[in-house]
C-alpha cells in the first residue's frame, strides 16, 4: 500500500490537489458546486484543453514540444469551415479532410525538427506564426458562421448531449482520447519507443528503435488531435474565428506540467495529464462562481503551477526506490 | 564446428578517413576473443557494424554459417539472428524501470496486441533474482535504472541477452567506467557466459581484465587485425608491451 503511494506520488499528488481545489471552490461557492449545471459546462470546455494535453503530454515524454498547436487547430477548423460554408463539401468530407491538414501540419513540424534538424521550440514558433498568418489571410481575418451544421449527425455525434443528464459528447471523446493514449503510452510499443527517445535519443538508437521514425508520428499525432480539438472547439459554438486557440497555449503547458511529466522528458503519465487538465480547466469557472473578479484566474493558475512543479522537483531529489 | 561469426575482407570509411581496411576475423563458438587496440585502431567501428548500427563498405560476414544480407542488417535483426551488445554505458534507459528495459524492442504481447506488463513483470523478477542473484530493497522490476550501480546495470544488459538466448554477444567496453570490485562482478558474469556456450567479443582497454577472462587476443592496428595470440602464447606482460609497441614498430 505504501509503496503504491510512494511508486505513484505524481499522480497521487496532482489528484489531492484537484481534490483539495475542488474543496475550496465547493466551499466558496456551494450553490453553484453542487448544481449539475456547472459540470455540463466543464464538461464541454475542459475536453479540448484536455485533447491537446493529452498529445502534448507525449511529445514533451519525447523530449519536444509544439508551439504551433493553437495555429493548426484554428487552420484545420479553418478547413473545415471553408469547404463546408464556402464550397459546400459535405461535413463528413469536409471533417475528414481538416483532420488529415492537422496531421499534414504536425507532419512539417516533425520534418523540420527531425529532416532539417531545428529544435522544436524555435520550429514551431515559426510554424505558429505561419499557419496563422496564413489563415488570417485565407480569411481575411473574418469570423466564418456555420449555423447550417446544427442538427447535423455530425454535430451531434461530437458535440452533441447524451443521455438523461445530457453530458456533452466531447467529454466523451476526451475520456475516449485518454484511455487510447494511455494504453498506447504504457502498453504498446510505440508508447515504449516515446518513452526511451525521450530518456536518451542514443540509447534508443543504440536498442534499435526507430528513433526519427517516432519523432515524425508523435509529431503527426500532436497535429491531428490539435485538429479534432479545433473542431470540437468550433462545433460547439458553430463558428470558426480567426484568432481561434490563442488561449490554450498556456494551458496546455500549465495542465502537462501540474500533471507531473517532466520537462526534461522520459517520464510523464497520461493520468497525470487528465487531471491536470481538468485542474487547469475548473479554476475559471471556480473562482468566478466564488465571487472572485476573474483577474484572479491568472493569479490562481500561477500558483497551482509554481506549487506543483516545485513539489516534483522535491520528489525528484528524495527519490526512495523507484 | 562453424565458427560463431565470420568476417572477411570488411572496410569502412568516413568520409576521408579509413577506419577499417579489410578485417579477416572469426569468433569461434563458445569462446571469449578479446578485441584490443589503441583508440583509433577501428574496434567500435567493428563493434557497430557487428551490432547493427553501421554497415560496411564491402566484405561479408556470417553468423553461425549463415550469410548476412547487409541491406537488412539494423539492430532489430541482429538481435533476432542471436548478436547482442552491451556497451560501455546507453544499454539500459536511465528513467525507465527495469522490467522495461528487459524487453524493450521485444515485449511480450497479449491477445489484443498490448505489452504484457504483469508477465513481463515476474519475467524481470526472476531474471533480478535467479539469473543475477541480486537482492535488496531497490531491486525489484519497476526499480528505475537510475538507481542501479554500475555493476548491476551491466549485470542487467547481460542477463537481458541471456534471457533472449543471444549465441554472440558483443561486449563493448563493458568494465571500463567501473571501480574494482563492480569490474570484478562483470567479469564473473562473462565468465559464466562462456561456461553456457555463449561465443563473447570482448572489446577493452583493461588488459588486466582482459587477460584474466579472454580464450584468444585480436590486436587491432590502423584498421587491421594485426595479430592473433591464442592465451598460452603470451603473458600479461608481453600483452602489454605489445599492444604499446605495436603502434610504434609501424612507424
Amino acid at each position: 500500500m505504501i509503496g503504491f503511494f510512494i511508486r505513484y506520488r505524481r499522480q497521487a499528488l496532482v489528484t489531492l490537489a484537484l481534490a483539495g481545489l475542488w474543496g475550496i471552490f465547493a466551499l466558496a461557492a456551494p450553490t453553484a458546486f453542487t448544481n449539475a449545471r456547472i459540470y455540463r459546462s466543464f464538461m464541454s470546455t475542459i475536453p479540448v484543453t484536455l485533447i491537446l494535453t493529452l498529445g502534448m503530454t507525449l511529445l514533451v515524454i519525447l523530449g519536444e514540444m509544439d508551439l504551433s498547436f493553437p495555429s493548426v487547430s484554428a487552420a484545420a477548423a479553418f478547413v473545415f469551415a471553408f469547404l463546408h460554408a464556402k464550397i459546400g463539401c459535405p461535413p463528413a468530407a469536409a471533417m475528414a479532410l481538416a483532420l488529415a491538414s492537422g496531421a499534414a501540419m504536425g507532419l512539417f513540424n516533425g520534418f523540420l525538427v527531425v529532416k532539417v534538424g531545428v529544435p522544436s521550440i524555435i520550429a514551431t514558433i515559426g510554424t505558429q506564426f505561419f499557419w496563422r498568418g496564413l489563415i488570417l489571410l485565407l480569411a481575411d481575418g473574418l469570423a466564418i458562421a456555420l449555423s447550417s451544421i446544427r442538427g447535423h449527425w455530425l454535430h451531434s455525434l461530437f458535440v452533441g448531449r447524451f443521455g438523461p443528464w445530457e453530458i456533452p459528447a466531447q467529454a466523451l471523446w476526451g475520456l475516449a482520447v485518454a484511455i487510447v493514449l494511455g494504453l498506447i503510452l504504457n502498453r504498446h510499443p510505440f508508447g515504449d519507443a516515446i518513452l526511451f527517445v525521450g530518456d536518451n535519443r542514443k540509447t534508443a538508437e543504440m536498442m534499435g528503435i526507430p528513433v526519427d521514425r517516432v519523432r515524425m508520428t508523435t509529431f503527426t499525432l500532436m497535429g491531428f488531435l490539435a485538429a479534432f480539438a479545433g473542431l470540437l472547439a468550433t462545433l460547439e459554438l458553430n463558428n470558426w474565428w480567426p484568432t481561434q486557440g490563442e488561449g490554450y497555449m498556456l494551458l496546455v503547458f500549465a495542465a502537462v506540467f501540474v500533471g507531473g511529466t517532466s520537462a526534461y522528458g522520459g517520464q510523464g503519465t497520461i493520468y497525470g495529464s487528465f487531471v491536470g487538465a481538468i485542474l487547469i480547466g475548473i479554476i475559471e469557472a471556480g473562482i468566478v462562481s466564488a465571487g472572485l473578479v476573474g483577474f484572479w484566474t491568472r493569479f490562481i493558475h500561477g500558483l497551482v503551477i509554481i506549487l506543483s512543479v516545485s513539489a516534483y522537483a522535491g520528489m525528484a531529489r528524495w527519490r526512495p526506490h523507484g | 564446428m562453424e565458427p560463431a561469426v565470420t568476417l572477411r575482407g570488411i572496410t569502412k570509411s568516413f568520409g576521408p578517413i579509413q577506419a577499417l581496411s579489410g578485417i579477416d576475423l572469426d569468433l569461434e563458438q563458445g569462446e571469449v576473443l578479446a578485441l584490443l587496440g589503441d583508440n583509433g585502431a577501428g574496434k567500435s567501428t567493428l563493434v557497430k557494424i557487428l551490432s547493427g548500427l553501421h554497415v560496411p563498405d564491402s566484405g561479408t560476414m556470417t553468423l553461425d554459417g549463415k550469410l548476412v544480407d547487409w541491406r537488412r542488417y539494423d539492430v532489430a535483426r541482429a538481435r533476432k539472428m542471436g548478436v547482442e551488445t552491451v556497451y560501455q554505458e546507453r544499454s539500459l534507459g536511465e528513467k525507465q524501470p527495469l522490467w522495461r528495459n528487459v524487453f524493450v524492442g521485444r515485449h511480450l504481447r497479449n491477445a489484443f496486441g498490448l505489452i504484457n506488463v504483469r508477465r513481463e513483470k515476474e519475467e524481470t523478477m526472476k531474471l533480478l533474482s535467479d539469473v543475477l542473484g541480486f537482492r535488496g530493497v531497490g531491486i525489484h522490476p519497476e526499480a528505475r535504472v537510475a538507481g542501479l550501480s554500475g555493476g548491476e546495470r551491466q549485470g542487467l544488459a547481460i542477463a537481458r541477452a541471456m534471457y533472449f538466448d543471444a549465441a554472440i554477444i558483443v561486449l563493448d567496453e563493458p568494465t571500463t567506467a567501473l571501480g574494482v570490485t563492480e569490474a570484478g562482478k562483470v567479469l564473473s558474469f562473462v565468465e559464466r557466459l562462456r561456461g553456457e556456450g555463449h561465443s563473447c567479443l570482448f572489446v577493452s582497454h583493461e588488459l588486466h581484465h582482459v587477460h584474466r577472462i579472454a580464450d584468444r587476443f585480436a590486436l587491432m592496428e590502423r584498421g587491421r587485425i594485426a595479430t592473433i595470440l591464442k592465451k598460452s602464447e603470451i603473458s600479461l606482460k608481453e600483452l602489454a608491451a605489445r599492444l604499446l609497441l605495436g603502434g610504434e614498430r609501424k612507424r
